[in-house]
């Protein structure tokens, strides 16, 4: 395994966005005494070598009390004196020393301390195991023939050891299913509480009235398997969610506002109000929708509309929050507050868009709607007919708790989350991530995918495909020129061309237009055409951006850009179109660049200049035709159309917005994830039929022994352990498909990419 | 029989002792990173020794 290259373009001159020490004071939270406690998310991390540098580099700093990396949740937590001799210490200097060792570092939410729900989940496993343990060695003692005394002595401890144990670990339980209940609806917890409560109480009246079977064994044993697998699945949803979350936040906490004596103050988003003057420096996003008041840029509002190519902004230009301030300085005054700018509108309109989500039950519920009514009917029956055709309605009730416990809602109750688990570790292992369970049984009915263009199918980022230069020396200048800007057609160059690039003392960057350095008498312009050369272009090369380089005036080099298809775009397509599949282009970039697109990876249908609401009605439209979308999206405006749609993916460079109405986000750059999510999916849903049909199958053969009075505890107990295992097997089944199946492009090494551009 | 007086009680609370063990471990935070544990095993250094 390869292990810890240093990430060149994190330690690039040009850093995508430093954080300022206010913005990390502002994400500090303090401990008392003194001390501040700092989170950061350090993506990069992987191995016993990362924790040793991050960790020692750290410790070097002299106001550093405490560093620790958290391996699991790619965390940094460090501790950090407020002041150190007598002067305020600047946190700014934490991101840099880690950023010197070579990982990129970000702020991310501050994480609750513990994952509560984790450890009471876990609490409870110990307990229910606890108890389950001792219950069945006194048990075993039972079956083995204790005598009369004896045996009831056995069943009153386990009793003892059972009441605090149902009460402690059941809760879970008995609190869904009472909510479910309550709502006139029924789930799988249902038949569960009413089975473990019902078989405790009459193992109970048994143990009175010395009765020869006692159940506690089962209700115990019971529990302890479903709390297993509750666990589980709370646990891989958790590491999810923590993976996501450690992902920079693309929207900006804070802004630098102009007071009225000219000096700035940092102030938090929420307090920003309208017309409030804000300095938003190149290398900045706008934090809320604003009119430019001075100074001239070049805007990408790649992750707000869609549009792959930046937009000049002079004074007057609206801008809207999300954008990137990409050239050159701006003031901008504010027209709306932060919770009514953009970000809002699409908000109101993703709780508009009636989501899949909302209206999906998930197949266990619809399992359990059908199987309660009938396993209960039928312990009712059997309790009736034993009572009325017997007489004896002790034994009635004996044979009616027999039922409820050996249909054993135990192999139902695990059939579908265990599938899911083992379905989504080995996504994870892929760097996709799945946020809840229902996420993949909507994923496997999908039969039409809807791709935005710029940030999923394409990166997003332009790319050189080709230049034009006779002189190798004026690349060089070229690339000199084009380390001095945040344009991205300028980082595009500067990553592109094998040269090293030539130093320049002081390069003018005139937004909208371009570069200019001179080098002794020559004077060099690098950008549009007209800029360069002064007058206006004489052919137009359709889709392809073009950047030109003149020497006083002259063009000497000429350089080609397109943003760059997402590596395993095109296979995947092809991919998607074998599993019978239909595929569209939702975009809101232009016409042109989207046919583009759509031509080269063979897509369906194209749609291009969409707003965010069309996209959300074209998403309708499909499913109006009856088909189950998978929309595929990372901007702002993809947002209520990746909410509305059946099932939604984001790539892990989405907005932030993006990546909270997606279901589920991938971490690798290839595009392969779509196509190998569904894939899983598909295969995980069939997994949960056979656990099923195996569930099914097994209570055909038991419930006749049961409803004929032979099920003893031993026999109940023995049945419930055995149906329980057969389904978990089963549900293991997935890792060799999955071997035998291996993705492409295996050989990437999965590296969680988080930008924070 | 009259076994059976210490021996129930003596089997609970060894019982009764590994539980205890496992809700100390999960509350002095043993569970929260599996991954960095399993990699600092194999760490040469003691860098455990923070400045206080």
């Amino acid at each position: 395994m390869t292990c810890c290259m240093i990430n060149a373009e994190a330690v690039l001159a040009m850093k995508p966005r430093a954080f300022s020490s206010e913005e990390i004071a502002l994400a500090s939270h303090s401990l008392g005494e003194g001390l501040r406690q700092l989170d950061l998310s350090v993506p990069d991390v992987h191995c016993g070598g990362c924790i040793g540098t991050i960790e020692k580099a750290l410790s070097a700093l002299t106001f550093v009390s405490k560093a620790r990396v958290n391996l699991t949740s790619r965390r940094v937590t460090c501790v950090y004196q407020e002041t150190s001799h007598s002067a305020p210490t600047d946190p700014a200097l934490i991101l840099e020393t880690i950023e010197q060792a070579g990982y990129r570092a970000h702020l991310c939410a501050p994480v609750a301390e513990r994952d509560r729900t984790r450890n009471q989940l876990l609490l409870a496993v110990g307990v229910a195991g606890f108890a389950a343990a001792n219950i069945m060695l006194l048990s075993v003692s039972v079956w083995s023939g204790a005598d009369a005394a004896t045996r009831d002595m056995f069943h009153w401890i386990s009793a003892m050891i059972a009441a605090p144990a149902l009460v402690y670990a059941g809760r879970f339980f008995f609190r869904s299913a009472w909510n479910a209940l309550k709502n006139r609806r029924t789930n799988m917890d249902v038949p569960i509480s009413l089975a473990v409560t019902l078989s405790y109480a009459v193992s109970l009246w048994e143990t009175m009235h010395h009765g020869e079977h006692a159940w506690f064994d089962a209700t115990v044993s019971l529990l302890f398997f479903l709390l297993i697998g509750r666990t589980l699945d709370h646990v891989m949803r958790e590491k999810a969610r923590a993976a996501i979350n450690g992902l920079a936040r693309i929207a900006p906490r804070g802004a630098l506002v102009l007071q009225n004596d000219g000096s700035r103050r940092y102030v938090a988003v929420e307090d920003i109000v309208v017309d409030d003057e804000i300095a938003v420096a190149a290398g900045e996003r706008i934090p809320v929708d604003a009119v430019v008041v001075s100074g001239e840029s070049d805007l990408d509002l790649s992750i707000v509309t869609g549009e792959s190519s930046p937009v000049a902004a002079r004074q007057g230009t609206y801008a809207s929050s999300g954008a990137m301030n990409l050239t050159g300085s701006l003031v901008v005054r504010a027209t709306k507050m932060a919770k009514d700018s953009l970000l809002s509108e699409i908000i109101s309109l993703m709780e508009a868009a009636e989501g899949g989500r909302a209206r999906y039950r998930r197949i266990a519920d619809r399992a359990a709607s059908l199987y309660s009514p009938v396993v209960h009917l039928l312990a009712l029956a059997s309790f009736l007919g034993w009572g009325f055709i017997g007489g004896d309605w002790k034994q009635a009730m004996l044979v009616a708790v027999a039922v409820l416990i050996i249909t054993c809602p135990c192999a139902l109750g695990l059939a579908v989350p265990v599938v899911q688990v083992v379905a989504a570790g080995e996504l994870f292992r892929r760097g996709i991530m799945v946020k809840d369970g229902s996420a993949l049984e909507r994923l496997a009915e999908v039969d039409a995918v809807a791709f935005d263009k710029t940030g999923t199918l394409t990166m997003g980022t332009p790319r050189l495909v080709s230049l034009d230069a006779s002189d190798e020396a004026d690349i060089a200048v070229a690339a000199g020129l084009a380390a001095h800007s945040r344009h991205p057609l300028s980082q595009a160059l500067f990553r592109g061309v094998i040269a090293s690039p030539s130093a320049f003392d002081h390069v003018t960057e005139v937004p909208g237009g371009g570069l200019e350095a001179s080098d002794g008498a020559t004077c060099y312009r690098m950008g549009s055409f007209s800029f360069a050369c002064g007058s206006a272009p004489s052919h137009d090369h359709g889709t392809l951006s073009e950047v030109v380089l003149a020497r006083d005036g002259r063009v000497v080099a000429r350089f080609f850009f397109e943003d760059s298809v997402r590596p395993g775009a095109a296979d995947s397509i092809l991919r998607l179109h074998d599993m019978g599949i239909k595929t569209l282009m939702v975009s809101g970039d232009r016409e042109g660049v989207v046919a583009t697109t759509a031509r080269r990876l063979g897509i369906d249908v194209a749609l291009a200049a969409l707003t965010p609401k069309q996209k959300v009605d074209a998403c309708d439209r499909l499913r109006d035709e009856g088909r189950k979308v998978l929309m595929v999206g990372d901007g702002i405006n993809d947002a209520p159309a990746l909410a509305s749609a059946h099932v939604s993916i984001a790539p892990a460079t989405a907005s932030d917005i993006g990546r909270q109405a997606a279901d589920l986000v991938f971490f690798n750059e290839r595009l392969d994830a779509v196509p190998h999510a569904i894939e899983v999916a598909r295969r995980s849903a069939s997994l949960i039929r056979q656990n099923f049909a195996l569930a099914i199958g097994y209570n055909l053969l038991a419930v006749p022994i049961a409803v004929a009075g032979f099920a003893t505890p031993l026999i109940a107990a023995v049945a419930m352990s055995t149906s329980s295992l057969i389904v978990v097997s089963n549900a293991l089944r997935l890792n060799t498909f999955v071997k035998l199946h291996p993705a492409k492009g295996e050989a990437d090494r999965l590296m969680p990419e988080a930008t924070s551009a | 029989m009259n076994m059976l007086i210490y021996l129930i009680p003596i089997a609970l609370l060894m019982g009764g002792i590994g539980l205890v063990a496992f809700l100390w471990s999960l509350k002095s935070g043993q569970y929260e990173d599996l991954e960095g544990a399993a990699w600092r095993v194999l760490a040469d250094d003691e860098q455990e020794e923070t400045r206080r």
